[in-house]
């Protein structure tokens, strides 16, 4: 016999080693996520799969699954932490989603939308970051970038190339790149890699590529996260493309 | 930099590396050498280091940017760090800090991340969050070294010595001087005598009867969390792995507290003893103390203790004569990152790395330095420890309460006659103290740090306990005159300053909650931003990644709820009020345009909205 | 809400497409005039402010003038609605909060290109700038959010049927979007 958890009144089986986020996906139960990509080692640092077991809150993609868990994915406490928590991600940075060439394939933003969030409520930093644009065929604009680290697991554990690190800490944190000049143009970084293929932001955008989907069209724009899926993760029905 | 500069920066990282060692895990105790000699860390040797130590340069200039006590820009020959803990400030630290710059003829104040550092070169002044010398401060770090008990003669003389330009090496002796003020002495305290007393019973009972006796004694880790020293050392010793390490928590960050500081200084002997103890039960080859930057002065008085220890048969191979009991401990710096006290950030640190907290489970116990079982406790935990397994465990339950055993050993300080250091059966109630410290009309007190709870009198017959106020052992008084929105002030600032960056709820939301304090502070704030604080401040004790972001709106919260009136009597009569100084908001472009007309103020405005 | 509502609408610093948006509910607008009275708007090209029960504002907040109509706005109304992405969270206004407004003001005025008399303008008549562009929420307490650049006609509908019917805002996936 199989063993189960219960999320939100669901029973859902796991395999032993599995995290909660692991075999809700498996099972097609959508626990929103950001830093979590199923390619990648859990990370945990976004929040927002945050769930609540017996009280304690705990972020699904590294909690591990076990016997008889009662986990709540659903309360309005949890809701509106997600919500809280991608108000704090938007006001941190600057997403300005009408001048985005990702609006509407973004995970953040898609994200956003399944919690609910009408407005970043919070008040808005503002920060000064720069845009490296040094690259033949990638555009890094660092306004956009929420800390998640895929692109650095992709790089250091994929492309076994360690193009990217976070440097500061606090609110300083920010994305760096491993060049001499520090500018992605002067690194080892490419195209083909897999870091430039995993960013749920706009922050890594291929260049060349200019609104070849319009507005309107895009991934999320008709039918929510929960049923598409992760921009780029595998296993999805869908890729980063239009929806119809 | 020109060449020949350089090249002496080449030349000292080659000579780092040599006494040293190209291990990776070095990099931070590399980094703070070349930072102590060069007031910096210069390009040359962030490519030197890299090289050497095959890391990227990424990490090597993300340490550097990581740690408050490195810098990528230099700093003054005279490296002058404020202590900036709320206990500082009530000792007027302050106008001491006013003091010295204008002396030293160096415009405005420094703050967190910025420092005021002269053209010349002389000399840097910045802040330091607490570094250990609340009993005597107002304190600074000069170099690295702790200068307490300032006053304006101190900071005078200060400031002779930096224009002369004495080497630090010989100012004054007693501008260094660091007092234990130990004011009451308990069951670890009582008695500093050590002849390897605990190891030899270790010898001849062996280690799972003297793990054992850590179990019969209930003893729980004294760094704040309290888990069970016996069943954490006895996870680790039963944790699959090709070495184990054994890691005293020595990074004493919590601000107000400085006990670990005094049992260093005076009972480093014992701490070593129970490390070695443990080494023993679990079966570990490598020890280290991960002694705080603020505590570098230590460093000489450690080292030599550790070597005396070795020549006694006390560390080193083949302790008290018995074969295959090989155990030496090494000391590793910090470098001002309160979160590098957490133990998982403690090992990322040790490894040499950011301090930034890592994904458990696994646990340090099965996987912690060098992805190995590793055991890491906090130094008062190791001392007790030590004479658990000299004296049993019965000893250690002789006192406390059925879920605390033993006692616990407070750093007071704040508004009393008698700072320092106190230690306590379990189960003493906080007005005991109060009365022992000679603390009179008191407000509150905060216990257990930063991080903590803040007691209101109402609570002041509750008890040091595990099971009704744990503590780690910092303790801070506050007098009926103190305004406690200042104590609000400086934590906030504090923990958004030593948020690793990690988490989402921690890194925004603390950045968030300093920013409203401070507009309540300045007398901007509405009702509504008090509510957005509880909000914030649930959010991050929720759903934060590690204890940092969990206990980081403690303070907010709970003086919210207990003294509300230190933020009403400040808010402004209207529900909710701009984010921002409306009118402060226009003078950049007034001083661009050069208007002075009636439409180039928002002050009519905003009278009229009040 | 049986009686009939009045209703004053906005544009602060944006570009009025949420007030064009708003005219997309086409015939949906009869309905809307059957149940609600204009004060204040730029479809009507009143200036002055009365007392309203709801009031749209479009826009972020980006100098002297969009100060004072907002705190005007928000003292005159009892439901203030963020319209848009600019008045939810700067939009693209906003963009220029990442260089100074020297940087800003100097690039137009003394530095572009053919400028004949170069020089920051300084006439009273021009409603002095705010170091940056701020939402609507950073200065006044919002009620109310419709995001979008612009809100659809069918999500502004939605808002508005609601509101005036007294039913909970229950927009469809569709009709949320900040783009």
């Amino acid at each position: 016999m199989s063993r189960t958890f219960r999320l939100d009144g669901r029973e859902i089986p796991f395999a032993p080693g599995q995290t909660i986020m692991d075999a809700a996906l498996a099972a097609g139960v959508y626990i929103p996520h950001l830093c979590h990509n199923p390619e990648f080692a859990p990370h945990g640092s976004c929040r927002v799969c945050v769930v609540d077991i017996g009280g304690r809150q705990v972020s699904a993609c590294t909690a591990a699954a076990s016997e008889g868990l009662e986990v709540d994915s659903a309360s309005e406490m949890i809701q509106a932490t997600r919500r809280a928590i991608l108000q704090m991600l938007f006001v941190e940075g600057n997403h300005v989603c009408p001048a985005c060439e990702k609006s509407g394939d973004c995970q953040l933003q898609a994200v956003a939308y399944y919690v609910g969030m009408l407005t970043p409520h919070f008040t808005h930093f503002f920060p000064r970051r720069s845009i490296d644009a040094s690259h033949p065929d990638v555009i890094i604009d660092f306004n956009r970038c929420i800390l998640c680290e895929l692109c650095v697991r992709a790089s250091r554990d994929h492309d076994g190339k360690r193009v990217f690190a976070i440097s500061g800490r606090g609110l300083d944190s920010h994305l760096v790149i491993e060049s001499p000049s520090g500018k992605l143009g002067d690194s080892a970084f490419a195209k083909e890699d897999k870091a430039a293929q995993v960013c749920p932001t706009g922050a890594i955008l291929p260049k060349h590529r200019g609104y070849e989907t319009p507005i309107g069209r895009r991934l999320y724009d008709r039918e929510p996260i929960s049923i598409v899926g992760d921009t780029r993760a595998p296993g999805n029905r869908q890729s980063a493309r239009e929806v119809d | 930099m020109n060449e020949s500069a350089a090249a002496t920066v080449v030349g000292y990282v080659a000579e780092s590396l040599a006494t040293y060692g190209r291990d990776p895990r070095h990099l931070l105790q590399h980094l703070i050498r070349i930072q102590s000699r060069f007031s910096f860390v210069p390009d040359a040797a962030v490519e030197a280091l890299a090289e050497a130590l095959g890391v990227t340069r990424t990490q090597v200039r993300a340490a550097i940017a990581f740690y408050a006590f490195l810098h990528a820009r230099p700093r003054g020959a005279f490296e002058i760090r404020f202590s900036d803990n709320i206990t500082d400030r009530m000792l007027g630290n302050q106008r001491l800090l006013r003091l010295l710059a204008s002396r030293l003829r160096l415009d405005g104040l420094p703050g967190w991340g910025h420092d005021l550092i002269r053209a010349d070169g002389r000399v840097s002044i910045g802040l330091a969050s607490c570094t250990g010398m609340c009993d005597q401060g107002p304190a600074l770090l000069v170099n690295g070294q702790a200068v307490t008990n300032l006053d304006a003669g101190r900071i005078d003389r200060i400031a002779d010595l930096v224009e002369e330009g004495v080497a630090l090496a010989h100012w004054p002796g007693e501008l260094f001087r660091v007092s234990s003020n130990i004011r009451r002495r308990g069951l670890l305290l009582s008695n500093a005598a050590t002849d390897g007393a605990a190891l030899r019973r270790l010898l001849d009972d062996g280690a799972q009867a003297a793990l054992a006796e850590v179990e019969r004694s209930g003893l729980r880790g004294r760094g704040g969390a309290g888990f069970t020293t016996a069943l954490k050392w006895r996870f680790c010793r039963e944790a699959p792995g090709t070495e184990r390490y054994v890691v005293c928590n020595a990074d004493e960050g919590e601000p107000g507290t400085f006990k670990d500081r005094v049992l260093l200084t005076d009972y480093a002997d014992l701490v070593c003893e129970g490390m070695t103890v443990c080494a023993g039960v679990i079966g570990a080859r490598r020890g280290f103390i991960y002694l705080r930057g603020e505590y570098r002065y230590l460093l000489p008085h450690l080292e030599a203790v550790l070597s005396r220890r070795r020549g006694d048969g006390l560390l080193g191979r083949a302790i008290l004569g018995r074969e295959g009991f090989d155990f030496d401990i090494e000391i590793h710096l910090g470098a001002g990152a309160y979160i590098c006290g957490e133990e998982s950030a403690l090992i990322e640190s040790l490894e040499g790395k950011r301090g930034v907290t890592r994904k458990r489970p696994p646990f340090p116990v099965t996987s912690g330095f060098d992805d190995q079982p590793t055991v890491v406790n906090n130094v008062e935990t190791f001392l007790a420890a030590a004479r658990v397994v000299q004296w049993g465990g019965y000893w250690l339950r002789g006192e406390g309460t059925d879920q605390s055993a033993g006692s616990k050993i407070l750093s007071v300080s704040g508004d009393c006659a008698r700072p320092g250091i106190y230690e306590y059966p379990f189960g003493t109630p906080i007005h005991q103290v109060l009365t022992d410290c000679g603390a009179e009309s008191v407000q509150a007190v905060q216990i257990s740090g930063a991080a903590g709870r803040t007691l209101a009198p109402a609570d002041f017959d509750r008890i040091i306990a595990f099971e009704d106020l744990p503590t780690a052992g910092s303790f801070m008084v506050f007098g009926q005159n103190r305004d406690l929105l200042d104590m609000v002030r400086n934590f906030a600032a504090f923990f958004a300053h030593e948020s690793c960056g990690f988490c989402t709820p921690c890194r925004v939301g603390g950045a968030l909650l300093r920013n409203l304090v401070e507009k309540v502070a300045a007398g901007q704030g509405s009702e509504y931003d008090l509510t957005e604080m509880r909000h914030i401040g649930a959010v991050m004790r929720r759903a934060s990644y590690c204890g940092l972001g969990h206990t980081a709106p403690n303070h907010v919260l709970d003086t919210l709820d207990k003294v509300p009136e230190i933020y009403r009597r400040r808010l402004a009569s209207q529900t909710h009020t701009p984010s921002f100084d409306l009118d402060a908001a226009l003078s950049e472009a007034r001083a661009l345009t050069g208007r002075t007309d009636s439409g180039a103020t928002l002050h009519e405005t905003m009278e009229a909205m009040t | 809400m049986a009686a009939r509502i009045r209703v004053a609408t906005a544009s602060l610093c944006g570009c009025f497409g949420c007030h064009m948006s708003l005219l997309d509910i086409d015939e949906r607008f009869l309905d809307l005039v059957e149940r609600v009275d204009l004060d204040r708007t730029p479809l009507t090209d009143i200036k002055t402010f009365g007392d309203c029960d709801l009031a749209l504002v479009e826009g972020g907040v980006a100098n002297v003038e969009n100060v004072e109509v907002l705190l005007e706005i928000r003292r005159r109304c009892k439901i203030l609605v963020a319209f848009g992405a600019c008045a939810v969270n700067g939009g693209i206004p906003a963009m220029r909060n990442q260089v100074s407004l020297g940087e800003c003001l100097r690039e137009s005025y003394m530095n572009g290109i053919g400028l004949e008399r170069p020089g920051i303008p300084n006439d009273p008549e021009i409603p002095l700038l705010l170091d940056r562009v701020h939402p609507i929420h950073e200065v006044v307490a919002v009620d109310h959010v419709l995001p979008g650049c612009p809100p659809s006609a069918d999500a502004i509908w939605t808002f508005l049927s609601a509101l005036l019917d007294g039913r909970p805002i229950d927009y469809a996936y569709t009709q949320i979007h900040y783009d």
